[in-house]
């Protein structure tokens, strides 16, 4: 493999790196609740395609039999229904935190986690 | 807020074909890609759409949240025997029993390339639908409860 | 029909709980008949798990493959490897099971009492099932994946449960913290996962345990497991969500997050043992010093925080995490030795022991006492312990069951804690005196405190604003009872529970090779 197809083959990997600290620096640098949902969201999202592009095989084609080409080679979809899996629960998860922050907007008139500290670690 | 008479109409009239495309999806999923969660996620969808379209409480006034509430229930209890019915048989749970006992949905797959036919997959099918109405019916409750803020307060 | 039952219990365990929470919203409505319901699907959950566990300790670990021709066949057919999702049941797993199962039905009959006067609570219970379908299902499954959905499963309902009291501020918080913690942990798990899975192709515990090659990769794959699944179960320094959720959720769900929490212990030991427990592969000994040191930590921190804290509930909390050391110390330093057969025998094995047996015992006690604080917290409205005293005349039941709790977490015989504890020291003095004396020390602490807190709640004169107040409703009473009785009952026969229960279930911990013959046939 050249230079070339070496960051091609890789290029998943990079996005994932790249979406996955973008993610991590919301958690960090921002206070609004809302904002850090939307960090952890980022870094899911970075780990579903972490978690697909390990799937990936060359020259193989997704596991439908309906319409397939003739002769095709096949790979074995575990990895996409881990990704499905996660992306279901991950739909759950963030709903719940995120009608959980409804109800602390509701309770206390902010998301700024600055300004929300009923209780001190 | 309301939109323009003509985005409701629009609205209105794309609600049954999100509904329809959603049970598609749903059916077709032991066939083609997609199935019982993406399904019923078109369906919320629709919801969704209604209310940009129209106010809040007149949708939440049609779309009944304990009727959604009933049909996540039925939904998840629908999977979970249809997963664990091959006991009753002496199977272990989640074995696809359907498939070799000559009743609906029996078909075998025909191997190699072919259009495919509903009529395969056993259990598959049934429990797609199952989890269809579960989903639908939990990304309702969801959508209905996340956009209660866009209520307009009666002051 | 009885073999039947017998055979699909792996499967039932987890479909009972699962039908009680479904069902729940549909025939929860009427509150007699909710109650009715919940007490009887709870009873034979765990019916069901005692009976699946007394089966394995008889008959061997047993192994449930979901979908296949035959239950027992665990690999598929054709492919010489599992591919199913299945439950790999050893001792270690029984042990937990019934951990499960005894919490979970004393907690449920105080619950009743406790939380009935809410609203929406056929929502409640459905989750409190969710969250034990979860827990049984994190100790029982032998799949990475599978591990990982239950873990997501208990993690969202315990979220949801400790925010319940959703009129109150601090408890959405406390929720929110722990969804968010949980579920950037469980987002770690998933990336050991996908490491795992892409170089060994597998998901099976037993068959990544046998193709297991200890890359750097794998390496990075460890930390990512074993660090979130310290932090569910509450280690320092990653405690920091443990008091915050346990003070501001109700006390049956407190009881019901202990629970959970020996869960991720449990998988904590499942993947350095099993996983990666291969010492003549890799140098064990840093794997069971990160443990120890973990423990040792956990219970110093632990302790340390308790001695100041006001409200009684964070202060159990704080306890509960040096407990939690104690379990970490005793099975790090099995872990430790694991490549030295002599150490092992002298002294790794019965640490091991130890550490397993305080699982149980901390279950109970620490359960035990959460439940004692909620019934005072239920008649008294407050859990500030300088806004308590004189509770020991109107509560006599509440404080004799507070005071077996508070002995046992004391280690002071014969109560169930000083079985444990003895255990650990002698064994941790064969290996490190330092650390032995560190524990002892940390013991008295305990005991320092819990005195403190039993005197502010239960003695010094009737205080006038608690006047009217009576003992706790009789379900309540009942619950809190099973678990003292058990408490003493432990405590008196410590021999006969570790001979019949808990070394199994380490022999079971240390046996990889069987584990992974359970799963892929014999050698």
């Amino acid at each position: 493999m050249n230079g070339g197809s070496v960051i091609i083959a890789h290029a998943p990997l990079f996005a994932v790196a790249v979406i996955f600290l973008l993610g991590l620096s919301i958690l960090f640098f921002k206070r609004n609740l809302i904002k850090i949902l939307m960090g952890i969201t980022l870094i899911e999202a970075a780990i579903n395609l972490f978690l697909v592009s390990t799937g990936y095989r060359m020259d193989a084609i997704a596991p439908i039999f309906t319409n397939a080409p003739e002769g095709a080679v096949m790979a074995l979809p575990t990895v996409q229904a881990l990704t499905l899996t996660s992306i279901v629960i991950g739909v759950a998860s963030s709903a719940m935190m995120l009608s959980f922050v409804m109800l602390i907007y509701r309770h206390y008139k902010t998301t700024n986690v600055n300004r929300i500290r009923g209780m001190k670690g | 807020m309301r939109m323009t008479k003509v985005v409701r109409t629009v609205a209105d009239l794309l609600y049954p074909f999100c509904m329809i495309f959603g049970l598609y999806v749903v059916a077709h999923g032991h066939l083609t890609p997609g199935g019982g969660f993406q399904g019923g996620a078109v369906i919320a969808t629709a919801t969704a759409l209604l209310i940009a379209a129209h106010r809040y409480d007149d949708v939440s006034a049609r779309v009944k949240s304990a009727r959604m509430k009933v049909f996540e229930s039925v939904g998840l209890l629908g999977f979970l025997i249809l997963g664990f019915s091959a006991i009753i048989l002496g199977q272990p749970a989640f074995r696809n029993w359907m498939l070799s006992r000559g009743s609906l949905f029996n078909d075998s797959v025909a191997f190699g390339v072919n259009p495919g036919a509903l009529t395969t997959g056993g259990l598959m099918p049934l429990m797609n639908l199952a989890v269809g109405l579960e989903v639908l019916g939990a990304l309702t409750i969801i959508t209905l409860y996340m956009l209660s803020g866009t209520k307009e307060d009666p002051s | 029909m009885m073999s039947t039952l017998q055979q699909h219990a792996p499967a039932l365990l987890i479909a009972i709980p699962l039908f009680a929470a479904f069902s729940m919203p549909l025939v929860g409505k009427n509150p007699g008949f909710r109650k009715m319901w919940t007490i009887v699907l709870m009873t034979l959950t765990s019916l069901t798990g005692l009976m699946l566990a007394c089966s394995v300790f008889r008959d061997g670990s047993i192994v449930y493959v979901f979908g296949a021709a035959d239950a027992s066949q665990a690999l598929a057919e054709g492919s010489g490897f599992p591919i199913r999702i299945m439950f790999t049941i050893d001792a270690m797993s029984a042990l937990m099971t019934i951990i499960i199962a005894i919490l979970a039905f004393a907690v449920t009959l105080y619950s009743l009492a406790a939380d009935g006067g809410h609203s929406g609570l056929e929502g409640f219970y459905s989750l409190l099932f969710l969250m034990v379908a979860g827990a049984l299902g994190m100790v029982n499954t032998g799949d990475l994946f599978n591990f990982f959905v239950f873990l997501e499963v208990a993690s969202l309902s315990g979220a949801a449960l400790a925010a319940f009291r959703i009129d109150k501020g601090v408890a959405v918080e406390a929720g929110l913290k722990y969804a968010l913690i949980s579920g950037l942990g469980g987002l770690s798990v998933l990336v050991a996962i996908g490491l795992l899975y892409s170089q060994y192709n597998a998901l099976n515990i037993a068959e990544l345990a046998a193709r297991i090659q200890f890359t750097r990769l794998d390496m990075i794959a460890f930390v990512l497991l074993a660090v979130p699944l310290a932090m569910k179960c509450g280690a320092v320094p990653m405690h920091f969500w443990t008091p915050d959720t346990y003070a501001a959720a109700p006390s049956s769900v407190t009881a019901f997050l202990v629970v959970t929490s020996q869960a991720s212990l449990y998988a904590l030991f499942r993947i350095c043992f099993t996983l990666f427990g291969d010492p003549a592969a890799i140098n064990i000994a840093v794997f069971g010093w990160f443990i120890v040191a973990l423990g040792v930590l956990s219970m110093f921190v632990g302790v340390t925080m308790a001695i100041p804290q006001k409200d009684v509930k964070r202060l159990m909390a704080y306890h509960a995490i040096s407990q939690t050391g104690y379990m970490l110390l005793g099975v790090g330093v099995g872990l430790a030795v694991l490549g030295n057969a002599k150490a092992l025998g002298d002294y790794g094995m019965t640490s091991m022991s130890g550490g397993l047996f305080h699982i149980i015992n901390h279950a109970i006690y620490k359960g035990l006492l959460f439940l004692t604080a909620g019934a005072v917290f239920y008649r008294i409205g407050t859990r500030n312990l300088n806004r308590m005293g004189g509770l020991g005349h109107t509560m006599p039941v509440t404080m004799i069951c507070f005071i077996a709790g508070a002995l046992a977490i004391a280690g002071i015989p014969p109560f169930n804690g000083f079985a444990s504890k003895l255990l650990i020291y002698e064994s941790v003095f064969a290996f490190n005196p330092f650390i032995a004396i560190v524990a002892m020390l940390v013991s008295i602490l305990t005991l320092a405190s819990f005195v403190k807190v039993f005197h502010s709640m239960f003695m010094g004169p009737r205080q006038p604003d608690h006047g009217e107040v009576r003992e706790a409703p009789r379900p309540m009473v009942i619950g809190m009872a099973l678990l003292a009785v058990l408490v003493i009952l432990f405590g008196l026969i410590p021999t006969a529970v570790v001979e019949s229960i808990i070394r199994p279930a380490a022999e079971a911990l240390l046996d990889r090779a069987g584990y992974i013959a359970t799963v892929l046939g014999g050698p």
